[in-house]
């Protein structure tokens, strides 16, 4: 499945069911007969997985081992390793392989309940298939009278996840996955013999971000999940590719689904990418697209100053686009902000929007804390670079000589980056090294070196880093924009080693609103705006004589201009004000705002505030590309065809229609279009502006925080089950503080208090972490912003 | 709650190990004779002392037949009804001690005196049927010599194993098992007597291995 | 005729055999400075050429063992002594341990040295708590006298022993399972390769022998290879413990050279019981094919045992006489196979919960004939299709049983029950019993 061909001096030629065939070196003989096209049956084995030889279903007659001996028993292929000359034969030419594997099956069923017609996995289940192809017509055991061996009805290994023992075959999948892929042996064979079960410790649960996967990679459907279990019969369903679309990580996954609604998604396979695994946020938060306040149709507020009485009121389309553009054009100077869940192509649409329609550079997707620093770095490190194009790849992890994370906490900002790590680890003993506040509990299952590193003093420590060479990889996260020369520092750091240096930003939408030119200071295709030539050659494709010089504001600029009136206009779309670097700050922007347009999924804060309302197609709705933190582009199409479910590209076509100032496409194909034939900029690239690390200090103690993988993001609503597998928010102290503090602390900064349990980690003495957003309103709206100081006090004030 | 003295106690048997998780054993042996059974709370502070998963830990305690999630009494009470033993008239002292003390297989005195379980081979065949106190030997037993020890055990009588020492609580025998030696190794005889037949036959006939000496000579000359 | 040997079970008749003053009086620890002053090499070809075969069961033999470990590995060696005793039946190397585990000790020692292991596990069943007494008493004191720890009589060699209590498992006997146990986890046994004198304790080279094996070893470095091997047959060489059970007048420990008959062996007992024949038996434990009268003059050797269709195992021969059911006997190892599958694959724990339905039917009288076809035909897709040969071993009883005795299985079919009265089989039977 995953086997890629080698060098030929590593193949190894071997005869199956007759049939010569040359396989890589250690290729087990289940996979080299994949090969000729014999499908040895099997359950326990798994590719990415450490063989086990437990179910034994994949018996085989190995008449010559390649030594001249036979092997005088049938052999588990899914342990064996081909060997020069060897022989085997499978069910297909062996009576002694097909009687062994039909022996094996018949055991397999006998203490397996007859409940098919109503199991989950009924219709998709190996075991139900391979029996059907493979098995007896009738039960010997049955006819004997045999009792089976009974379990009470299901348990709950996890809020998500439900354990059917009697369904269970023991392959260990599960528990091998659990142990192998994300480190997390919750889950463990428990009891012994016939009695033998998955279980979990009491009162520990199998609370791992990656649970779901065990629910896919069950052979049966022992393991299934609270929230589908029992909702749909596999035949019933319809599967979409699709891409995950809560982080950067661009994992494949597969969306099935029933007349018009999503039932469940899983993991697709792709080996590039994420393999065959996602994260349960992919797996189970989609939710979000269908609760209550999703947004159905475009509103328009009677304003007081025409005789309106203030409200929002339902529009059509036509008179929405007209109202948008009438009121943008009137406001003066226009900004725009959009936030991380677009797509590559309806981002490139903001950005000639603000460009071709607003004529302003004063666009950016950053609604989270940024620096301009930050968007030197991006025009000057990341924008243009991929696989193939001096970018670094998930595959360029597994061969690294050593991973430097900074600012990047891969087991909760990107999942599929943090999987990959641990398989380079386990495979490699690749060097995880780590710029962090402390040693996580996902950088330990990194084996990582971890450089403690208060808030604030990442630069100095990015720049003390040595055993950094050639063949290392620098991941920086998005987080570090906030220190500044953190950035800088990363990319000397990189040039003085030859180290490759990457950029992990955590939204889905975020890398691609780099390409698109979703940035003060960049046009699509990693067109520097201060570049004349770039900017003709983009007005070229554009077909407009002249485009914006200016400098553009970027999102603190944007909100800083609108609070003092030098804008009017806002146009927002995706973007939670308490998200952004000052939350206050941007709810007075849009407050002060004289015309704001939001395009939104669902209603918020900001469509409350909103002048014009426009319902924007959430994913499953259309088609798009997200760019991965690699700068891969992941197209997908559209899962569900919903004519009054418009992309963001389609409602500011309208309105820059009605500006008549067109964008010249329509529709997701147009952009496409348009994007491909503007291309990548193939002059002099934007160079960095290197900024100086600034001391960090003070008094109390420094905040850090970022957001966990599970928490309460408002794509994340909706699925109660996978909700209940959050971590709790807890406050993390040194044991000093902790001491001094515990076990319940408040934490008082600049725009808040919150009381949390304390506890005790490797952190600095003036360090605290919390969760960035699994409490309240978030830290930034509700807190201090991250690397301030904030006071503790001890216990809970009320 | 387990004691420090416990606590210290388990992580120095992880340290008799070149990798600690090799003393789980032991230390699941010990958190029986603190906490008469294996407890969630044992399971937890082994995890947290070998940094392994509780889940782990529980895998390992729900593997080997000498954990026992319920209390066990002061004495647990073997019989073994392997087939040797069995036809020997293991299943009849069984049954004869299941009648006796009114509990089932696995099963408590209401007192908590006597646990009654029956076991695997024990390796005394030539001693069937065999009965186990607390995991020391009684040997030849009859449903009647059952009844009379689990009668005396519980009138807190002194019982001696037939080829060792007087018969400590199960508790106390967790713990020489755990690796925390009682100094009750010299008492008892250093075989019973069926392990002294072959022997003593041998010494009555005369008959040895053959002489060192004589063997080296015949082994040369076999060689050239 | 042949005579009895007593060599390891030479000292158990001692005064205080289990001290390390019993032992040393009639010189133990001499064959350690003997092998001190031989290069570690010598001393496993020493072994080599004596012959000796694991008295575990399987008969490897020793020496090559040993000559697998991978000198130019700079991992740490690991001798593990296998003392799990627990195949039904065996009952050596407990009676072993308890009176005399400095013969153990010293085996170690002279094992360790030879591997060059300085570190070294004795893995005792945990349900013997007083040969655990006795083994942990004799390492402290052979500590205490300088046979452990370092530079052990000026030679130079480091040697630390831990005694390791299991708790309950006879799987653990597997060595594979048993390195699982000692490194804290369930005893499930590990794929191979890498064995593990490549890859074994902690993925380091590791050697894991029985423990009379072990205890053979100072005798062989004291008296020479050639004493060993003057004794035993062609490719079965030296002596081992025999241990009888079950219907002969005197069970216990025989210790004889291989080759040895069963019939010389009951003669020795005292013959069956009083007015009863012998019916069947087991030549090395309940995991090897049973055998019957006609078989009284095999030679228990490897080779022997093997060419009458079953195994020598660890000469566990338990004897059952006329009175006993075969069938009743069969279906109670087969409860005992249930039980300790460890649950790893498919056929073993499927299939040993399924052979136990059927025989108790069978046992019960229920069923018919076909059902005798039908745990045949269980029997072989469950042998040589597990991972490991305890589901070989849990067949073998059924397989054999059904070879001899198929007209008594067919007896409790057309009966209606069993034939026997299970009150006949017992130590005490024909004796007046007081209710």
């Amino acid at each position: 499945m995953t086997t890629t061909p080698e060098k030929a001096t590593d193949l190894v030629s071997l005869t199956i069911d007759g049939i010569q065939v040359s396989v890589p070196k250690d290729t087990l003989v289940i996979r080299a007969a994949e090969q000729v096209g014999v499908q040895i049956p099997r359950f326990c084995d798994h590719p990415l997985l450490a063989p086990v030889g437990a179910c034994r279903q994949c018996l085989v007659d190995v008449p010559d081992a390649g030594n001249g001996r036979g092997f005088p028993k049938p052999q588990a292929s899914c342990t064996l390793p081909v060997a020069e000359g060897m022989v085997v034969n499978t069910q297909a030419t062996s009576p002694v392989a097909d009687k062994a594997q039909q022996g094996i099956m018949e055991f397999l069923l006998i203490n397996h309940p007859l409940d098919c017609p109503v199991c989950d996995k009924g219709g998709e289940c190996p075991l139900q298939n391979q029996a059907m192809t493979n098995g007896r017509g009738d039960s010997r055991f049955s006819a004997g009278g045999g009792v089976k061996r009974t379990f009470p009805k299901p348990i709950s290994i996890s809020p998500q996840v439900l354990l059917d023992r009697e369904r269970c075959i023991v392959c260990q999948r599960c528990t091998r996955f659990a142990a192998e892929i994300p480190g997390d042996p919750f889950i463990a064979l428990v009891e012994r013999g016939a009695q033998q079960q998955i279980g979990i410790a009491e009162d520990a649960p199998f609370l791992s971000y990656f649970s779901g996967n065990v629910i896919q990679i069950c052979p049966v459907g022992a393991l299934t999940s609270a929230e589908y279990r029992f909702r749909s019969r596999p035949f019933d369903l319809v599967s979409t590719p699709g891409v995950g679309e809560h982080d950067s990580c661009g994992a494949a996954i597969r969306i099935d689904h029933r007349r018009g609604k999503v039932m469940r998604r899983l993991s697709g396979e792709d080996p590039e990418v994420n393999e065959e695994w996602i994260t349960d946020k992919d797996r189970f938060a989609f939710h979000y697209a269908t609760q209550a306040d999703r947004l159905t149709y475009p509103q328009v507020r009677d304003r007081v100053e025409d005789g309106g009485d203030g409200s929002l009121r339902p529009a059509s389309w036509p008179e929405a686009f007209a109202v948008a553009a009438r009121g943008l054009a009137a406001a003066g100077g226009v900004g725009v902000l959009t936030g991380g869940r677009l797509t590559a192509e309806d981002a490139y649409a903001y950005s000639k929007f603000a460009r071709v329609s607003l004529g302003t550079n004063d666009i950016d997707f950053r609604s989270r804390p940024l620096s301009a620093e930050e968007a030197s770095f991006l025009a000057a490190e990341v924008a243009l670079r991929s696989p193939g194009n001096g970018g670094v790849s998930y595959a360029d992890l597994e061969t690294a000589s050593s991973v430097v994370l900074a600012g990047l906490e891969p087991e909760d900002e990107a999942g599929t980056i943090f999987l990959r790590l641990r398989k380079a680890v386990r495979a490699r003993g690749t060097r995880v090294v780590a710029v962090a506040p402390y040693a996580t509990r996902g950088l330990s299952k990194l084996s990582a070196q971890v450089v403690r590193t208060a808030p604030g003093a990442e630069a100095a420590a990015i720049a003390g880093l040595d055993g950094v060479d050639a063949g290392s990889v620098i991941l920086v996260g998005e987080r570090l924009a906030t220190v500044p020369g953190a950035l800088s520092a990363a990319a000397a750091l990189a040039r003085r080693t030859g180290a490759r240096l990457a950029w992990v930003p955590r939204r889905a939408g975020d890398r691609g609103a780099v390409e698109a030119g979703c940035l003060p200071n960049l046009l699509p295709g990693g067109r520097p705006v201060a570049d004349a030539q770039a900017r003709v050659d983009a007005g070229t494709t554009w077909g407009v004589d002249h485009l914006p010089d200016a400098a553009g504001r970027d999102a603190d600029e944007i909100v800083a201009a609108l609070v003092s009136g030098e804008l009017g206009g806002l146009v927002i779309g995706g973007v939670d004000p308490d998200d952004t670097a000052d939350p206050a700050a941007t709810r007075a922007a849009i407050e002060a705002a004289s015309f704001v347009v939001a395009l939104e999924l669902r209603e918020t804060d900001v469509t409350r505030a909103a002048d014009v309302v426009f319902p924007v197609a959430p994913v499953v709705d259309k088609a798009g590309t997200f760019v991965t933190w690699e700068g891969r582009p992941r197209p997908f199409e559209a899962v569900f065809a919903s004519p009054g479910s418009l992309p963001d590209v389609r409602v500011l076509a309208g309105i820059a229609e009605e500006l008549d100032r067109p964008l010249g496409f329509r529709t997701i194909l147009e952009a496409r279009a348009e994007m491909q034939e503007m291309g990548p900029w193939d002059g002099e690239r934007a160079g960095h502006t290197a900024v100086d690390a600034v001391p960090a200090g003070g008094d109390g103690f420094a905040l850090a925080t970022w957001k966990l993988l599970v928490d309460n993001g408002s794509m994340q609503h909706g699925d109660k089950a996978y909700l209940a597998t959050g971590r709790v928010a807890v406050a993390r102290l040194s044991p000093a503080a902790y001491d001094a503090h515990g076990p319940i602390v408040t934490l008082t900064g600049d725009r808040g208090s919150v009381t949390l349990p304390a506890e005790p980690a490797d952190l600095d003495d003036d360090v605290v972490w919390v969760p960035a957003n699994s409490f309240g309103n978030g830290v930034l709206a509700g807190l201090a912003s991250p690397g301030s100081r904030v006071t503790i006090a001890k216990g809970d004030p009320a | 709650m387990i004691d420090q003295k416990t606590q210290d106690e388990l992580r120095e048997i992880a340290a008799r190990y070149p990798e600690a998780r090799s003393g789980l054993l032991p230390m699941l042996h010990l958190v029986q004779s603190v906490e008469g059974r294996i407890t969630p709370e044992g399971i937890e502070l082994c995890a947290d002392i070998l940094g392994i998963s509780a889940a782990d830990v529980s895998g390992v305690a729900t593997f080997y037949t000498m954990y026992k999630r319920r209390p066990v009494g002061d004495y647990h009470v073997g019989v073994c009804t392997n087939t040797l033993c069995a036809v020997m008239g293991g299943d009849a002292i069984f049954e004869r001690l299941k009648d006796h003390l009114a509990v089932g297989n696995d099963e408590t005195t209401e007192d908590g005196r006597i646990s009654l379980e029956h076991v695997e081979c024990n390796a005394a065949c030539d001693y069937a049927p065999v009965v186990m106190v607390n995991w020391e030997f009684m040997d030849n037993q009859t449903p009647e010599s059952a009844v009379q020890v689990v009668d005396d055990l519980r009138a807190g009588k002194e019982v001696h194993s037939t080829r060792g020492p007087r018969i400590c609580t199960w508790r106390e025998a967790e713990r020489v098992l755990a690796g925390f030696p009682d100094g009750r190794a010299d008492d008892g005889p250093a075989a019973g007597p069926a392990s002294l037949v072959g022997l003593g036959i041998a010494r009555e006939r005369g008959w040895t291995a053959p002489d060192a000496h004589l063997a080296v000579t015949s082994g040369q000359e076999e060689g050239q | 005729m042949t005579t009895l040997t007593p060599v390891l079970t030479d000292n158990w008749g001692d005064e205080r055999a289990w001290t390390l003053a019993a032992y040393e009086a009639r010189g133990g620890y001499q064959a350690l400075d003997k092998a001190f002053a031989m290069a570690p090499d010598a001393v496993i070809e020493s072994v080599k050429e004596s012959g000796l075969r694991g008295r575990g069961g399987a008969g490897f033999p020793t020496g090559m063992k040993w000559g697998f470990i991978p000198q130019d590995n700079p991992k740490p060696k690991y001798l593990v002594v296998n003392a799990d005793e627990s195949e039904p039946g065996t009952c050596k190397d407990i009676p072993l341990m308890m009176a005399s585990p400095h013969t153990l000790v010293e085996g170690v020692i002279i094992s360790s040295y030879a591997i060059r292991a300085n570190k070294a596990f004795i893995y005792i069943r945990g349900e013997v708590l007083h040969v655990i007494r006795r083994v942990q008493r004799a390492v402290e004191e052979a500590y205490a006298a300088g046979h452990l720890g370092t530079d052990i009589h000026g030679s130079g060699f480091d040697l630390d022993v831990v005694v390791h209590a299991g708790a309950g498992a006879y799987i653990c006997g597997e060595e594979t399972a048993l390195l699982e146990g000692l490194e804290g986890r369930r005893g499930q046994p590990r794929l191979r390769p890498p064995f593990p004198a490549v890859a074994g304790l902690y993925a380091s080279p590791t050697v894991i022998n029985n423990v009379e094996s072990i205890a053979s070893v100072p005798s062989i470095i004291a008296n020479g290879h050639h004493w060993f091997s003057s004794m035993g047959t062609e490719k079965s060489k030296g002596f081992g413990i025999f241990s009888l059970s079950g219907h002969v007048q005197t069970p216990g420990q025989y210790e004889a050279p291989l080759g040895i008959t069963l019939r010389e062996l009951i003669e020795l007992a005292g013959g069956i019981r009083e007015g009863h024949e012998l019916k069947f038996w087991t030549p090395g434990g309940s995991s090897t094919p049973l055998l019957t009268a006609e078989h009284l003059d095999v030679p228990l050797d490897f080779e022997g045992v093997g060419a009458a269709g079953s195994m020598l195992g660890t000469r566990a021969l338990q004897i059952f006489d006329d009175t006993t059911c075969v069938v009743r006997a069969t279906l109670r190892w087969t409860e005992f196979y249930k039980h300790e599958s460890c649950g790893k694959c498919t056929p073993c724990r499927e299939g040993t919960w399924w052979l136990v339905q059927v025989l108790s039917a069978l046992e019960k009288g229920q069923g018919s004939e076909a059902d005798l076809d039908l745990l045949l035909d269980q029997c072989d897709n469950i042998l040589g299709r597990s991972f490991c040969a305890l589901a070989d071993g849990a067949v073998s009883p059924i397989t054999s049983s059904i070879k001899y005795f198929r007209d008594e299985y067919i007896a409790h079919l057309t009966g209606g029950g069993c034939p026997f009265d299970p009150s006949r089989t017992t130590a005490w039977a024909g004796q007046e019993v007081t209710a």
